[in-house]
């Protein structure tokens, strides 16, 4: 077994769930509103999404917004922490990679200068 | 009305009393917390768009709390700012400390279109809280390893739990709660592993046993947790830890051994099981960025460093008061009277208010627990043998156990801030939050000298000292330069 949401009808809470999907590279994948998108990965059981200049996967660590580890691109949007950003219904998520580009792999979408974070690398 | 202006940061257990109290002493308030829902970590509540009809249920003291919050939310010179993070702290001089002015960003975690405000208070309250600590050991950064607070956040903060055959591991009571967070929510929890010694945790916790009466909130919460693991079968182990995860792009199975009072394994006593989840914390990290950036001195403790506070939780830094974790680790009780007394003194309230005695009690009751907490889950000393040459120690820039040894144990390259640029250990995305503390302690164990050197007239290269607290786009920063407001002058949504 893996990550799973508690199912709505068990859930002591009394959950009244509203469905939302975004696509993630372009594949959909169902969660219901409210969840962060990290969430929703994890219920759709996709463990991990990221991958670190060794290759590695990654996906949620901390959960908390503390390891920045889990961060995927928002629409046009770089480096969001899947764990702090609630998944929007129609979300455009594109996962990310540090792993230096292999002539094989798609070409990632050119960096904008607004899209750059300052406090990395310092 | 005191007519001052308090900016909280934080709207966890100490946040949200300080906001309380503040108010009560006659201030308006401005309270800052980067989640869209006041709680913390600790009172951390399901989303509104699940429209739970009993929200309750996965919480601890929720009538309080959802009393306080709906009391401080909704008063008239109180503003909510959620989704609002504390990017950087200014000073006002660096030679003359004072309340540093709050640059603020509001809007979506790491959205591009925040708004970038500026607040200029009175005073500060800083209640930030902390993350799980979690020691590094083999396998730590497969997929399906999760700091502790992780597996709890998405259990009690979302319904979705981490897996079904679940191992806890790590070190100090907030095991259980975590464990309690996951059964609670349907999981399968195969074993809790504190990683201390029965002999240890035996003397810390029997040892004064006035305290732990007096600190009666706290000690049931705990029985009650002890209880639910005893009816849901789950092994309690003490003196035993993981000290490897195995799995092919994932966990799968978790290497379990027996420690000996100082960590180190008993060799032959190591047991394999497979696990779909591995949650993990050996403890806390306080976050001491703001703290650091407002320029509060630090006390170090046998637990780690944490914000130094006087009788009436003020920083050594004018104006600015700390509450909760960041002055040392003691649970949620003790965060809501240290939040409460400094949110009184920050909103300008009188010092001879009867009403302090109390708070005063169990702030210092909270600071007993919190030194006994320390005396009974302190970090065994023979951890780094549970490294080997290839364990990553930084998980973001995959720094290995074998070249972190090599930058420090280099005498040229000693000092804490050209180790980093050697191995880029702490140069990440999460700028050391995560391995800064265990760098930190390999250094000081590898050169024989304490952690951190400090050079004269220069800043501390500290792990803490981050003068860009939260990633800002470089497009939000282009931005001018907005004028300090204060938002709880005018009306105000809410």
């Amino acid at each position: 077994m893996s990550p799973r949401r508690v199912h709505a009808e068990s859930d002591a809470v009394g959950r009244r769930d509203r469905p939302l999907r975004i696509t993630v590279d372009g594949e959909p994948v169902d969660g219901i509103a409210g969840q962060t998108i990290a969430g929703v990965l994890l219920a759709a059981d996709r463990l991990a999404w990221r991958r670190q200049r060794s290759g590695a996967p990654r996906g949620v660590f901390c959960g908390i917004g503390v390891c920045f580890e889990c961060l995927v691109t928002v629409g046009d949007e770089r480096d969001v922490r899947a764990c702090q950003r609630r998944a929007r219904d129609g979300d455009a998520v594109t996962t990310q990679t540090r792993e230096p580009r292999t002539g094989h792999a798609p070409k990632p979408s050119p960096r904008r200068n607004s899209d750059a974070s300052a406090g990395e690398g310092k | 009305m005191t007519g001052r202006h308090v900016a909280v940061v934080g709207a966890g257990p100490a946040g949200l009393a300080a906001a309380e109290t503040a108010l009560s002493a006659g201030a308006r308030v401005t309270l800052i917390d980067s989640a869209d829902q006041p709680g913390g970590q600790y009172h951390r509540m399901l989303p509104e768009a699940y429209r739970a009809v009993r929200p309750e249920r996965p919480q601890h003291g929720w009538r309080d709390f959802d009393r306080r919050r709906r009391r401080v939310l909704a008063h008239p010179r109180c503003a909510w700012w959620p989704e609002t993070s504390v990017w950087a702290l200014e000073r006002p001089d660096p030679e003359e400390p004072g309340v540093p002015r709050v640059h603020l960003l509001r809007g979506p975690a790491d959205g591009g279109g925040r708004r970038r405000l500026t607040l200029a208070p009175d005073a500060l309250v800083l209640a930030v809280g902390a993350h799980d600590r979690v020691l590094p050991f083999p396998g730590w950064e497969l997929p399906g390893v999760f700091a502790a607070g992780a597996a709890q956040a998405l259990a009690k903060g979302e319904r979705v739990v981490v897996g079904d055959r679940v191992v806890i591991a790590g070190s100090g009571p907030f095991l259980l709660p975590v464990a309690a967070s996951l059964l609670e929510a349907g999981s399968r929890v195969l074993e809790v592993l504190e990683a201390g010694t029965a002999a240890t945790v035996a003397r810390g916790w029997s040892r004064r046993p006035w305290q732990l009466a007096a600190h009666a909130a706290k000690s049931g919460e705990l029985a009650e947790y002890a209880a639910l693991l005893i009816r849901h079968r789950v092994p309690y182990r003490v003196g035993r830890t993981v000290v490897e995860a195995r799995g092919d792009g994932r966990i799968e199975e978790v290497v379990t051994a027996r420690l000996r009072p100082d960590w180190s394994v008993v060799p032959g006593s190591e047991r394999t099981s497979p696990v779909d989840a591995l949650c993990v914390a050996h403890g806390f990290s306080p976050r001491l960025e703001l703290p650091v950036a407002a320029g509060c001195a630090l006390r170090r403790t046998p637990g780690g460093e944490f914000v130094a506070v006087d009788y009436d939780q003020r920083t050594s830094c004018p104006g600015v008061y700390a509450a909760g974790e960041i002055t040392g680790i003691a649970g949620a009780p003790a965060a809501r009277a240290e939040g409460a007394l400094a949110g009184w003194f920050a909103g300008g309230g009188d010092s001879a208010a009867p009403a302090l005695r109390p708070l005063r009690r169990g702030r210092d009751r909270g600071r007993a627990f919190a030194e006994r907490l320390a005396e009974a889950h302190p970090m065994g000393e023979a951890w780094p043998q549970w490294l080997r040459p290839e364990t990553i120690i930084c998980r973001c820039e995959e720094a290995d156990y074998a070249s972190v040894c090599r930058a420090v144990g280099n005498e040229a390259s000693a000092g804490a801030r050209v180790a980093k640029l050697e191995t880029r250990a702490g140069l990440g995305p999460c700028q050391a939050r995560v391995c800064g503390p265990t760098v930190a302690e390999l250094g000081a164990r590898l050169t024989g000298r304490p952690a951190q050197r400090h050079a004269e007239g220069a800043p501390t290269a500290g792990p803490h000292r981050r003068p860009i607290a939260q990633p800002i786009r470089l497009g939000e920063l282009a931005e001018p330069e907005p004028s300090p407001e204060d938002p709880t002058a005018g009306p105000h949504p809410l």
